[in-house]
């Protein structure tokens, strides 16, 4: 099992440590996944996210290779900005999603933990000559979240609160430089921080010295992403889910769709343009459980007279609602808000209802 | 010593005349972490030892309560319907879950004592 350079830290702060995409990772501290993520929604949450893949691209003609690969303009991506994007399958599915921002000469893509080794491979395979694919295995990553991580970081980070949501700059952190950008998993406002794995305990303990900020774990972070109607890979999203079934068409910008300058392109490009035009026969929605009784990921929906519709794909318990919360596919004919679904868990039917994603407001720094 | 007796599932069952009161202990709230939802038996109905009779749910994961004893279920804490988190709170007290008026006290004899249950936990750190 490997470890984040966090893992002393953790176990300092008591954190109770869980396997995670190979890492042993703090699912929560002694206040528990509650608290913290009611931390971060009112003012500021530390997570360590040092087990994702921090990958850099370099060479001539990197953004025309990248957009053979991804559905993003990033011909057009400028210095210091940064895109959602996902790695799409041949046949129109989500590979992995990523976020990609350009900085200096690079371009950095922020990559699931669980797929960065294969992400790098993907790559590789379908590097033209003159690309240099490398995985950052010498860069931690911490993600400052909440109302209260602008003021926190400017403290001991001038100019990182001129960054606008989406924006990267490479600023000094605490007299580190690092990478940071405006950008989270949370639906709050906040920031990612990349920085050699060498200062990141020591940066991550100064962080936590400062007002408001309190460790996060990855509880938390799964608590307030699905509040916030955010995608898990694996559950939400995968290879068998395509991108406008998972209603990410927003992050597929006019010059890559059909009558765009760069139409298509990138692989599954057929059906995902097809998917814009015409519509997936079945969405993404969010799930509200009329009880208390939380409806977790892959339990069956049935409509109210028993035909089997879908599934869900994430579900648990939303804290700044107290109440559960889950994220399902249904058919588009059947996707509109306050449609009645039956969840079957454990041999028992739930009623539930859809609803508009997100659960809880985002609130960007815009 | 207390007068509870333990389960290898990390159930407590207290003996009170011929009924007992069965709920989790604090090693096992504190691995489930917070409960936000819990499943409580109909009273009157009969029960056998190893029976899922409860389900418990945190913000982490769902589990399963298997009863320890058989008997008739008397009495749920229906406290826990709106308080959930009780059972993090005072486990072996206000967090109970249901009373059992058992055929037999003798089915108590298979569960730990005290000291033979913490045996088991440190062995599990």
């Amino acid at each position: 099992m490997k470890q984040t350079p966090l893992h002393d830290l953790h176990l300092e702060l008591g954190a109770k440590m869980v396997p995670f995409a190979g890492y042993e990772m703090p699912v929560h501290y002694p206040t528990g996944i509650i608290a913290e993520h009611l931390n971060v929604r009112t003012q500021a949450g530390l997570f360590d996210v040092s087990h994702m893949g921090q990958i850099t691209v370099t060479g001539e003609d990197v953004p025309k290779w990248l957009e053979t690969l991804l559905p993003t303009d990033i011909v057009g991506l400028k210095e210091g900005a940064q895109r959602y994007s996902f790695f799409t399958t041949e046949s129109g599915g989500i590979l992995d999603d990523l976020m990609v921002y350009r900085l200096l000469d690079e371009y950095c893509l922020l990559v699931n933990a669980a797929n960065k080794d294969t992400d790098v491979a993907f790559l590789e395979e379908n590097a033209i000559p003159g690309i240099q694919v490398t995985l950052k295995e010498d860069r931690a990553l911490l993600a400052l979240q909440g109302p209260q991580a602008a003021a926190a970081l400017e403290s001991i980070a001038v100019g990182a609160t001129k960054l606008g949501f989406m924006q990267a700059a490479q600023i000094k952190v605490a007299d580190q430089p690092c990478f940071v950008t405006r950008s989270g998993y949370t639906g709050e406002d906040g920031f990612e921080i990349s920085i050699d794995q060498s200062f990141v305990s020591k940066l991550a303990s100064t962080l936590l010295t400062l007002e408001g900020v309190t460790p996060a774990g990855l509880g938390a972070r799964d608590t307030s992403r699905l509040e916030a109607g955010l995608c898990l890979h694996g559950n939400d999203i995968g290879p068998e889910f395509s991108p406008i079934e998972a209603g990410l068409q927003w992050a597929i910008p006019a010059c890559r769709r059909s009558g765009g300058e760069r139409a298509g392109g990138f692989p599954g490009a057929e059906r995902i343009l097809s998917e814009i035009e015409q519509g997936a026969s079945r969405v993404r929605v969010g799930i509200r459980p009329k009880g208390k009784a939380p409806v977790r990921a892959h339990a069956p929906l049935l409509t109210p007279d028993g035909v089997h519709v879908g599934q869900t794909t994430s579900g648990g318990f939303g804290p700044s609602l107290s109440a559960p919360i889950a994220m399902a596919y249904v058919p588009a004919s059947l996707s509109e808000a306050g449609g009645a679904f039956e969840a079957q868990v454990r041999n028992k039917t739930l009623s539930v209802t859809a609803c508009d994603l997100p659960f809880v407001p985002h609130r960007y720094h815009r | 010593m207390t007068d509870l007796k333990f389960t290898a599932e990390h159930e407590w069952a207290r003996l009170e005349g011929d009924v007992v009161t069965i709920g989790i202990t604090d090693y096992a709230q504190d691995q489930l972490g917070e409960l936000v939802y819990v499943e409580l038996p109909e009273t009157g109905i009969q029960i056998s030892a190893g029976q899922e009779v409860v389900v418990i749910e945190s913000v982490k994961a769902a589990g399963d309560i298997k009863s320890p004893v058989n008997g008739t279920i008397i009495e749920v804490n229906a406290a826990l319907g709106d308080e959930p988190e009780k059972v993090n709170e005072d486990p072996t007290g206000e967090g109970w879950f249901y009373r059992v008026r058992v055929e037999s006290t003798g089915d108590l004899d298979f569960l730990m004592d005290e000291t033979a249950y913490q045996d088991l936990i440190s062995s599990l750190d």
